[in-house]
């Protein structure tokens, strides 16, 4: 790898001033996209900023309905959390389901939030309830935080801290991995609180996560599987790569939809 | 460069090292565990998996930086007193290995999992769990039988389901 500068701060002020004295300093969660991005010469911060030490960054509680999860708790910590498992339990599944037992002991909720890859899992979930990412300076609705490809509202030096996630009267995720990467081809994730229902899709779409509006009026109108039978994404703003076509995506949404809705509360993982 | 203090088996280490080394680097090269394997180097063959605090992690894929004082502890640390760790047994009496490159991991995998795991361990629980770690030789047949046997002797046969089909083979 390049030359770097490690740190570690314990204060959330002291990695800010890190961040400002940097000459091109990045953050360091659990590490298990930016390392091996830096190997492969794609990223070459000068700094990089731990902040994993730092108190306020840890922590999950159950405070007025909403669920808060610190931003650098690990993907084990929440799946095997009776805190979450009681609050939002599919939230649980879905972070024992990513990567391996391995990765799992690093990666954090605030990592793959902030990153947003479009393979990720922890997006669908983040827009489907309707959480809200806190960070040193601001609260920002997830509706508007995911922006793009690998972008969010996320400003040069700004920390996600924390994910605060109103909880649902039900919530389902279905997942669909590629054999080989085990990254989600298609993931859907699906909430329902009242009559309201929200989707998130993560993995297929060409900008990143997304709410398909067909599906959430279908459900929300009647919450059953047949209900998204006939709906439909347009294929052209989905993924067309060689793990599958945009038609292909397509059809696994519409089809991982119907399996969510058909057990609430569960995460299922196909392969 | 930075002076790096850590616990590895059990043994208080103090280097200067280079910001940008990798555990993996560091225990190999720095000092000479090279139990350690590297296999893809990019966080997916499981090969170079130690235990970060009794933790499974990839340490290929961590700083040495974030492991700096914290407890390290690598194949070379399971063995006590000129004695087998139970895994280590039962991979040899298993034939868990042949080319033997991903048993290191494995091992740690393992020996982690067991200690961890809070429920019943059987074969399907034992596939899943150590997907993280890969294996070109055995076809894992084996390498599961090993873990189900260390594992029915270090937590006893209440928390550990043997596949149907072995013991069959080793009642007959």
């Amino acid at each position: 790898m390049y030359p770097l500068v490690y740190h570690r701060p314990k204060t959330l002020a002291e990695a800010k001033e890190l961040f400002g004295a940097g000459a091109d300093a990045t953050f360091l969660s659990g590490g298990h996209t930016l390392l091996p991005t830096m190997k492969q010469r794609l990223a070459a911060p000068s700094d990089v900023i731990d902040l994993t030490a730092i108190p306020e960054m840890r922590g999950i509680a159950v405070e007025a309905r909403l669920l808060k999860i610190g931003a650098a708790t690990t993907h084990a910590e929440v799946a095997e959390s009776k805190i979450v498992r009681d609050a939002i339990p599919v939230l649980a599944g879905l972070a024992g389901s990513i990567g391996d037992r391995h990765v799992r002991h690093r990666g954090t909720i605030g990592g793959s939030t902030a990153n947003n890859d479009p393979a990720a899992d922890y997006p669908s979930a983040v827009l489907a309830l309707g959480a809200t990412i806190v960070t040193d300076r601001r609260r920002i609705a997830a509706d508007d935080f995911f922006t793009g490809l690998y972008q969010t509202l996320r400003e040069p030096g700004e920390i996600v801290t924390r994910i605060e996630f109103p909880i649902p009267d039900s919530a389902c995720y279905a997942k669909f991995r590629s054999p080989a990467s085990r990254y989600s081809i298609v993931g859907v994730f699906v909430a329902r609180t009242g009559k309201n229902v929200r989707v998130a899709v993560t993995g297929a779409g060409a900008s990143g996560v997304f709410r398909p509006a067909e599906f959430e009026a279908a459900l929300s109108a009647d919450f059953r599987p047949e209900a998204v039978a006939h709906c439909s994404v347009d294929p052209d703003s989905l993924l067309n790569d060689l793990n599958a076509t945009g038609e292909y995506r397509a059809h696994l949404i519409r089809v991982l939809a119907g399996r969510a809705v058909a057990k609430p509360g569960a995460l299922q993982s196909f392969k | 460069m930075s002076r790096i203090a850590m616990k590895v088996n059990g043994a208080d280490i103090t280097k200067d090292v280079a910001d940008p080394t990798l555990l993996s680097e560091f225990l190999r090269e720095h000092l000479g565990l090279t139990g350690t394997h590297v296999g893809c180097d990019t966080t997916q063959c499981g090969c170079c998996v130690v235990h970060l605090d009794g933790v499974s992690v990839k340490s290929c894929t961590v700083l040495v930086g974030q492991a700096a004082g914290h407890a390290v502890t690598t194949i070379e640390g399971l063995a006590e007193g000129g004695q087998l760790h139970p895994v280590q047994k039962a991979f040899r009496e298993c034939h868990g290995l042949q080319c033997g490159f991903c048993t290191p991991g494995m091992i740690m995998a393992a020996t982690e999992l067991i200690a961890t795991y809070p429920g019943t361990l059987n074969e399907h629980v034992v596939r899943e769990e150590m997907e993280g770690n890969l294996c070109r030789c055995t076809g894992y047949h084996n390498i599961v039988r090993a873990i189900l046997t260390a594992a029915e002797e270090m937590l006893g046969p209440d928390r550990v389901v043997q596949p149907a089909s072995d013991h069959a083979k080793t009642e007959g």
